[in-house]
């Protein structure tokens, strides 16, 4: 007998018991729908982590001090040291020195309260250079960056992000540009306006004012003098990150020279080793919520197999009459099997479309915001889920189709 | 259809017994349903068997139809050994050489009467001529404008002869016929035996169960069977002089 007969058989099966059809479908309909919609929840939660993580800049590298050690060498904390200065950042954008560095920059951190007029409100302030915005991967949307020599000359100027413009502007970047603000008292000039990057997850990245770092140390350090709390450095490509990582190492080694790599005054972390880290979080996240959906497409195939049984009995004289007129145990078997499949197969399909509509639903609905990301339906996950649901009509379909393939044509005809 | 000059020839045997046994175990007892049974059914006859319920003539049609194996002695059905095929070979048996017709007219549910008659085809991997054999069938039993009606549909004789079309669709060896009108009034019986001895006319072998004198009639032969042996195996003719 062909498959294309079986299925024929089997579909007028299925259709002779619409309702119990319907029934043991939504079984598999539930399971599915909850695999393909946790995942994509899971998935949606992987993919806005890891856009914020590219959004930080591409291809980069953070090298910050060692933690110092006080007497007797106890720690004192991450980044608690200052090993770090500007003889060692040039040193790191000397391109014969460290050729696959595309670009090096000095952050020096220096938070405060930021005034203007009668507004306040309190931002991340960093002191950098002018390359900063590149690197980090921020767009100037008005104005523009301060320069080479704003930096040179430690000019008290400033370029600030979208929540700090709404905390002191009214959300109006153009009135901000050539206003003066005082962070931490010191009066500096508003020259440009990052473009908003977004502000969900990783805190908020548009609450962010930069200034020339000469111009932090002077006004901004409180007394730290020339503080570098970290250098990030560019590689041009995914593939020069790994040699950018190793030459910035070799370079600040003989900076400080020092000769062995384990008493290295500073650590480097590589935005690949953040990227990882977080996608692995995510993924034992995705992972746990498509396991437990799991668990309901099991109890749905469990359904199966108990309808199925049921089913074999009831036909148990059909069964009988068709082995009789010339049926192998292969036929019974397969016309069976296919029922099962059919049934778990047709739950699946209906699964994936409710699990994907909800998931589109949730997204369109815009209740996905803030801490919950929108669901992202991933491709793999749909075909697995079909495939998942036809194998679970063919694994809890094996035994009743074994059950009624092997029945005895004789009792079975005599069946009532 | 067969000339009759034919039946001056020596026939090819359609059924040969040798000393067919059956013994069931229920639990520790073992019943002797056959106990040693020859018959040989030529090639276009038409017989009855007949006996008492007990008499082993169940077991005897179950044997014949391929369905159960003898537990000794050796079965022939048209020149093949029973004994010695697997169970894909006996239903592939079943389902070229042997034609069922039950008591309980036993159609598919849910199928129409063209269906239930081309599911032998199906099992017999036919595809292109299916529905045109199905037709055919059904025309020669007289129910082609019923071809598209559910069982329910049909009365009780029109189902017995989708049952009979079902039968012969793939040209079978034998026709074997368990009690064919025994959930029939007698005007339906009446109609499927006329139809029986029309098909034996065209040169149907057929083997014919029933414990009922006048159904047995109808047959050109009637084989007697009580407690597993055959106590009498008689023409028509034969029949007709010893009564007299």
């Amino acid at each position: 007998m062909k498959v294309v007969e079986a299925l024929a058989l089997a579909l007028s099966g299925l259709n002779s018991n619409r309702l119990r059809s319907v029934l043991t479908m939504l079984g598999i309909l539930i399971g599915v729908a909850a695999v393909i919609l946790l995942v994509a929840v899971g998935n949606g939660a992987s993919v806005q982590i890891q856009s914020q993580i590219q959004g930080l800049g591409s291809n980069l590298v953070y090298i910050y001090p060692a933690n110092a050690r006080g007497a007797g060498g106890v720690s004192q904390g991450f980044g608690s040291g200052q090993t770090l200065t500007q003889a060692d950042v040039d040193a790191l954008n000397d391109k014969t020195r460290a050729p696959d560095v595309v670009t090096a920059i000095p952050v020096s951190q220096a938070s405060g309260i930021m005034v203007y007029q009668s507004q306040n409100w309190f931002a991340s302030t960093s002191g950098s250079t002018q390359d900063f915005a590149q690197v980090r991967n921020y767009e100037v949307s008005t104005g523009a960056m301060f320069t080479d020599s704003d930096v040179r000359s430690a000019a008290k100027v400033v370029v600030i992000g979208e929540t700090v413009v709404d905390n002191l502007f009214g959300g109006d970047p153009s009135s901000a540009l050539d206003k003066t603000i005082k962070i931490q008292r010191q009066p500096f000039r508003v020259v440009g306006v990052f473009a908003s990057k977004g502000s969900q997850g990783l805190g908020n990245q548009d609450n962010i004012a930069v200034v020339p770092i000469t111009a932090a140390w002077s006004y901004l350090s409180g007394g730290r003098g020339k503080n570098i709390s970290q250098i990030i450095i560019e590689a041009g490509s995914p593939d020069t990150v790994q040699p950018a990582t190793s030459e910035a190492t070799q370079v600040l080694l003989t900076q400080h020279k020092i000769g062995d790599p384990s008493l290295a005054d500073f650590t480097t972390q590589s935005q690949q080793d953040i990227l990882n880290s977080a996608t692995q979080t995510t993924a034992i996240f995705t992972v746990v919520l498509g396991a437990i959906a799991g668990i309901s497409l099991v109890v749905g195939g469990i359904g199966i197999m108990n309808i199925m049984l049921v089913t074999v009995t009831e036909r148990t004289r059909e069964i009988g009459i068709r082995k009789a007129i010339g049926a192998r145990r292969s036929d019974v078997l397969l016309q069976f099997l296919i029922e099962s499949m059919v049934l778990s197969g047709l739950g699946g399909v209906l699964g994936i479309i409710v699990g994907a509509g909800a998931a589109a639903w949730l997204d369109n609905a815009k209740i996905a915001s803030g801490t919950f990301p929108p669901p992202v339906v991933s491709y793999p996950s749909v075909f697995l889920a079909f495939g998942v649901s036809v194998g679970i009509g063919l694994f809890f379909g094996i035994y009743p189709a074994n059950r009624a393939a092997g029945l005895n044509p004789i009792e079975a005809l005599r069946y009532e | 259809m067969m000339d009759p000059s034919a039946a001056a020839q020596p026939a090819h045997a359609m059924i040969e017994l040798e000393d067919v046994t059956k013994v069931y175990r229920m639990g520790s007892v073992a019943v002797n349903a056959l106990k040693g049974v020859s018959l040989r059914v030529d090639q276009g006859e038409f017989v009855a068997i007949m006996g008492a319920s007990g008499s082993g003539k169940s077991t005897l049609m179950n044997i014949v139809g391929c369905l159960d194996l003898p537990t000794t002695g050796r079965y022939f059905l048209d020149g093949v050994d029973v004994r010695r095929l697997n169970d894909n070979q006996l239903a592939a048996i079943r389902n070229l050489k042997i034609g069922f017709v039950f008591q309980m007219f036993n159609l598919i549910p849910r199928a129409t009467a063209v269906h239930n008659v081309e599911m032998p085809l199906i099992y017999a991997g036919l595809n292109s001529q299916r529905r045109q054999l199905a037709m055919a069938a059904l025309d020669a039993v007289g129910l082609a404008d019923r071809a598209r009606h559910q069982p329910t549909e049909l009365s009780g004789g029109q189902q017995q002869r989708v049952a009979i079309a079902r039968a012969l669709v793939t040209r079978p060896a034998i026709l074997l016929a368990d009690e064919p009108t025994g959930n029939l009034d007698s005007e339906s019986s009446g109609e499927i035996m006329r139809l029986m001895v029309e098909l034996n006319a065209q040169g149907h072998t057929i083997v014919l169960i029933t414990h009922e004198n006048d159904i047995a009639a109808f047959a050109k032969r009637v084989v007697r069977l009580r407690d597993g042996l055959v106590v009498a195996d008689q023409t028509q003719q034969q029949r007709v002089e010893a009564s007299a």
